[in-house]
């Protein structure tokens, strides 16, 4: 094999695209040639550099789930739900109270509750899923609350406190108006690692005091806070445990800012 | 996670290559948002196209569409970086003289934000960022996604002797970009 000849197969060489008896005749001559043997080395350093050291990127887990809501846009349990609110079951209302229970350990769970909220649960699940289908997700996207906090003003009844939980691995990702139980909301958008967290809330209309529920539907986590005025939902493909932490993380940080002006 | 089977083959076939996905279009249109959108763009006709789909070489596939996707947007919006020319019957270039003429074509990045970067993989991954983007796709498609030559050439559409001149001319370009940028960094 001549220099000329290698020179125009280098790179077949280094993606190994030739067939053995060519590399065979390229081991031979690489032997015995430097310049060669110097550029081809060149080129394998380079291809190494490029492989071990260049950037690699990786797909967002808010693109997953925005990819997946748009294939997948209207989970059927919907309708699971409805029959099973209206045709009172009895054991598929056991088997889900059961479900609620076993989930809920630590929330005070205010379980006749669940059939006459059922229209708000289909709302705030309606809504998570909305929010991951495209653009829907935030109007405003920001993680400070600075920004996402005044975005509210004059847009809505109440000041949603947009508060940053990124230390404890909740980072605000924005915020949006939406729309749930037949009013106006605010939403803010948190994000714990692969997953969206949704926070709707509305000015509270009765009561005071904190009472808190949680749900188990379609895959989603719910829960359902009234305090300090306001009532939130938080929902999440999030397992209960977390959804938890987060909701008393929220609730804690609400109130220290509320606190602090 | 879902009840149409349909949704569930694409789940199975196609996500997961949404991290090459990804990649490609992230290095392509140079910025998360946009990538984002062209992935999700993508992933949308992919779905609508999937019943033709027979399930062999899911990545290659999938980025053909990604592939395409990305160049219809860099026509509607960086029509001046879509077009730079490229003449692959040309046999002999001086390597040197394009890279320059790449690093002054002012991609975003002027020369002396160059010699600022110090840190080699930096420099690297400018290197890349500035080679012109069907060269830089079919670098992608060949050291990231470790994709042959026929499957590069089935994904952008061109001959498989295409393939290999841009191949040559991407390696090429980026020796020579490294090269300028560390003799660069060195004299400042």
């Amino acid at each position: 094999m001549r220099c000329e000849d290698f020179e125009t197969i280098r790179d077949l060489y280094l993606d190994c695209e030739l067939d053995h008896t060519t590399v065979a005749q390229i081991d031979a001559h690489l032997l015995l040639c430097a310049t060669c043997r110097i550029a081809h080395e060149q080129a394998r350093a380079l291809q190494n550099e490029l492989r071990s050291d260049a950037r690699r990127y990786r797909a967002p887990p808010l693109l997953h789930e925005r990819i997946r809501g748009a294939i997948a846009p209207r989970p059927r349990a919907f309708a699971n739900l409805r029959h099973l609110a209206s045709g009172w079951n009895p054991i598929a209302i056991a088997a889900s109270l059961m479900l609620t229970i076993t989930l809920s350990s630590g929330i005070t769970a205010d379980y006749l509750a669940v059939a006459k909220d059922n229209r708000v649960v289909d709302d705030v699940i309606a809504s998570h899923i909305r929010s991951l289908m495209a653009d829907h997700l935030i109007d405003v996207a920001s993680s400070d609350r600075h920004t996402v906090k005044p975005w509210f003003s004059g847009k809505i009844d109440m000041s949603p406190p947009a508060v940053d939980l990124a230390a404890s691995g909740f980072a605000l990702v924005g915020g949006r108006l939406d729309y749930v139980d037949e009013r106006p909301c605010a939403a803010l958008v948190y994000r714990h690692d692969k997953h969206v967290i949704n926070v709707l809330m509305w000015a509270h209309d009765a009561g005071n005091g904190t009472t808190t529920e949680s749900y188990s539907r379609q895959g989603y986590n719910l829960i359902h806070v009234a305090a300090d005025a306001l009532d939130y939902w938080i929902v999440s493909d999030l397992h209960q445990g977390e959804l938890n932490e987060f909701v008393s993380r929220l609730l804690m940080a609400a109130r220290d800012s509320d606190g602090a002006g | 996670m879902t009840a149409d089977p349909r949704a569930r083959r694409f789940e199975q076939l196609v996500m997961p290559h949404l991290d090459s996905a990804y990649n490609l279009a992230r290095w392509l249109t140079r910025n998360d948002a946009d990538a984002q959108d062209v992935v999700q763009e993508a992933c949308m006709r992919a779905f609508k196209y999937f019943d033709g789909f027979d399930g062999q070489y899911a990545t290659a596939w999938l980025l053909k569409i990604v592939r395409n996707t990305c160049y219809s947007w860099l026509k509607e919006n960086r029509p001046a970086e879509e077009m730079l020319a490229l003449d692959d019957d040309l046999n002999e270039i001086d390597r040197d003289q394009a890279a320059m003429a790449i690093n002054a074509s002012g991609l975003g990045r002027s020369p002396e934000e160059l010699v600022g970067i110090r840190r080699d993989t930096e420099r690297l991954n400018r290197a890349i960022e500035m080679l012109p983007p069907p060269y830089r796709e079919i670098l992608i498609l060949r050291e990231m996604d470790d994709l042959s030559y026929r499957e590069i050439a089935e994904i952008v559409g061109v001959p498989i002797g295409t393939v290999m001149s841009r191949l040559a001319r991407a390696r090429g370009q980026l020796q020579a970009a490294l090269r300028n940028s560390a003799v660069g960094s060195v004299a400042s």
